[in-house]
């Protein structure tokens, strides 16, 4: 015997051994014709769908025994693979079996080609996959449920934050507003930051722009009630610094949250056709005035944040508009948008509101843009930015549009 | 995002040549072409695109309420051809995407030159005596399928991107997201592609149209082909002794010679 061959009964034990191994492996084996036609399956394929051997080789082909869903995906993706890529791994079936009953597998396929490149033989594995397909299906329940229940909470986060904010701005003659409101991340989150706007007297409005800490339902109680507080406070007080502290008040005694806000408000008020500003800021971003192409300067002076101190300081601060001034209001999701370590910052809004002063709308919608761009697109706190311009206003006109 | 990243356009073949513009069909991407079109490369403008949610396509520009039909897929071919200024267009579409030319070359009868409808159904679901070869059981199993081998899909494959075209073997890259999308898109698609019913529009067709069929073919059998040609006034069928449902991979050789029979006639 010549070294490095073996008897003919040691090669007759080894393919009796692989013969064996193939027709009782723990998985079903079956192999095609390129074209599908079953040319050989194993024991174990057979006994997994119920029919012989003999019913199987030359009379069907693999698709053959898919449920017609099965077919569409064997032809649509299965077999394109294959053709392609000369393998198709863990592809999920069922198998309709001689007794009618269905069998889950899941199917590893290689494409086997003769010396010219010619496609020659498929060969199929096929594992019983009953146990693995329920608890799939298990998973999948699970993430459809998931899927519902997000959005519910979408639908709701919405329709709450619908109630933070006036349904619409109203026409004021002699004055131009605009607001965007973006709220945080991809719009399921509910976060803390309002405006509203008011009327208190003929030619006399309130603008209000809050940010409530925090975010998530809690955070929109506290939002809705500050909102809401500004609102009523303003039927019996004129001064925005009063309705501020009075806001602080209802804040502080309210013992079940300790959250607390920063807001402006501004009383825009005509007399004799000339627009003048009232402000005050709680701890807020004092908004920015844009006039004669200059750059922009802060409006107020810094006050306390609301709801922290007992005797919070705020001031009211007054100031005549002309003709052709525009107004910013914003919260700090404009100013704290960040791209890596950099924040927007004042800078660039300052820039960004000067180049887009032709109207109250434009100047909102492009500061957005270029504050959403500057984060990739979405934010990380919610963005409010209020805009007013004062029109050309002569004295014939009327002074107010009611609501 | 212009139309052409949006739908993954690629050119090729001669700049001054008629165009041919080549539409997949449902499960895979426009790499189903990649034996069939560079037969054309020598006397035609070739034009490859992913259906949006297909292949390399941006997934971003999916909008169920835009897909909701398969109008929506033959206004993005419309987009193409605007995009690109292709007059004269020889279209040729896969599977669900023979419909999706039928519905653009209705559209706008001028701009297209002829139509190739590669394994063609204008409806899956019997009806009546209509035999699609389906019912609507087999499509809620289909979609079943397509959820069960969601868990062959991770998000992390999605962004994956196609190598070098000229060589000669599929990237590896092209081997994890081959026929592979974004489940919920998939899902769509399929409702759409498996629901729809487009036999009032065939007689609405103008172009000159070839009909490629199969035989054996599981999804879009003979008497189906047969009846696409019919209903099409100016129209032939052609059938190849390639078996399934997609000759351009099993068989290009036959396929690109029945295309090159009609488009050269």
């Amino acid at each position: 015997m010549v070294d490095g061959e073996e008897s003919p009964e040691v090669l007759r034990a080894a393919l009796e051994a692989a013969a064996e191994l193939y027709q009782r492996a723990p998985c079903g084996y079956l192999s095609t014709t390129p074209e599908g036609t079953i040319v050989s399956v194993n024991e174990t394929l057979a006994a997994l769908s119920g029919y012989r051997v003999d019913e199987l080789v030359g009379r069907r082909t693999f698709a053959s025994l898919l449920t017609a869903g099965g077919r569409i995906y064997h032809e649509t993706h299965y077999a394109p693979m294959l053709q392609m890529q000369g393998v198709a791994r863990e592809i999920a079936l069922d198998i309709i079996c001689a007794d009618g009953r269905r069998l889950p597998v899941l199917v590893n396929s290689i494409l086997e080609r003769g010396p010219d490149g010619r496609a020659r033989l498929i060969r199929t594995a096929v594992f019983d996959a009953t146990d693995r397909r329920r608890y799939e299906t298990e998973l999948l329940l699970a993430k459809q449920k998931a899927e519902a229940s997000e959005q519910r909470a979408r639908q709701l986060a919405r329709t709450l934050q619908t109630t933070l904010v006036p349904p619409s701005l109203p026409n004021i003659t002699g004055l131009d507003l605009a607001v965007v409101f973006r709220p945080a991340g991809d719009g399921h989150q509910i976060g803390g930051d309002f405006y509203d706007v008011s009327q208190i007297g003929a030619g006399d409005w309130l603008i209000s722009v809050g940010d409530v800490a925090g975010k998530g339902a809690e955070a929109a109680v506290v939002t809705a009630l500050a909102r809401y507080t500004i609102h009523s406070a303003a039927i019996r007080r004129r001064s925005p610094a009063q309705i501020l502290s009075n806001l602080n008040a209802v804040l502080l005694r309210d013992t079940t949250t300790d959250r607390f806000c920063t807001a402006t408000i501004i009383r825009l008020r005509q007399s004799k056709s000339r627009w003048t500003a009232t402000v005050c800021n709680g701890g807020h971003p004092p908004p920015l005035l844009l006039r004669d192409n200059a750059s922009a300067t802060a409006l107020g002076r810094p006050g306390n944040l609301i709801g922290v101190f007992d005797s919070p300081r705020l001031y009211d601060s007054k100031i005549s508009l002309h003709s052709g001034d525009t107004i910013v209001i914003y919260t700090d999701g404009v100013t704290e948008g960040r791209h890596g370590d950099e924040f927007f910052g004042e800078g660039r809004l300052t820039d960004t509101i000067a180049r887009h002063t032709r109207s109250a709308q434009e100047l909102c919608d492009a500061t957005l843009t270029e504050v959403l761009d500057f984060q990739g697109g979405t934010p990380r706190d919610d963005i409010i930015l209020f805009a007013i311009q004062i029109l050309d206003d002569g004295p014939t006109h009327p002074r107010v549009n009611q609501r | 995002m212009t139309i052409v990243e949006r739908n993954n356009v690629k050119i090729s073949g001669r700049r001054d040549g008629q165009p041919l513009m080549f539409a997949h069909g449902f499960g895979c991407d426009q790499h189903m072409w990649r034996f069939v079109a560079p037969k054309f490369e020598h006397r035609f403008r070739v034009v490859l695109f992913d259906h949006v949610g297909s292949g390399d396509s941006d997934a971003s520009a999916f909008d169920p309420a835009r897909y909701a039909t398969l109008d929506g897929y033959a206004r993005d071919v419309l987009d193409i051809c605007h995009e690109l200024e292709l007059e004269d267009v020889v279209f040729v579409g896969h599977s669900v995407s023979s419909m999706i030319g039928v519905l653009a070359a209705i559209a706008e009868p001028g701009r297209f030159a002829k139509l190739v409808l590669v394994g063609p159904s204008p409806r899956y679901i019997d009806d009546g005596s209509y035999i699609g070869g389906f019912s609507e059981q087999d499509i809620t199993e289909l979609l079943g399928s397509l959820e069960s081998n969601y868990l062959g899909w991770s998000s992390a494959m999605a962004p994956v991107i196609m190598g070098n075209p000229d060589r000669p073997g599929l990237g590896d890259e092209l081997t994890a997201s081959f026929c592979r999308s974004d489940p919920a898109i998939a899902h769509h698609f399929a409702t759409v592609t498996f629901m729809s019913d487009n036999r009032p529009d065939l007689a609405r067709v103008q172009t000159p149209t070839l009909v490629v069929q199969c035989t054996n073919d599981a999804i879009a059998p003979v008497s189906v082909g047969e009846y696409v040609r019919d209903a099409i006034a100016d129209s032939s069928l052609v059938m190849l002794r390639a078996t399934g449902h997609c000759p351009n991979l099993s068989a290009p050789e036959e396929t690109a010679a029945a295309i090159a029979a009609f488009v050269d006639r």
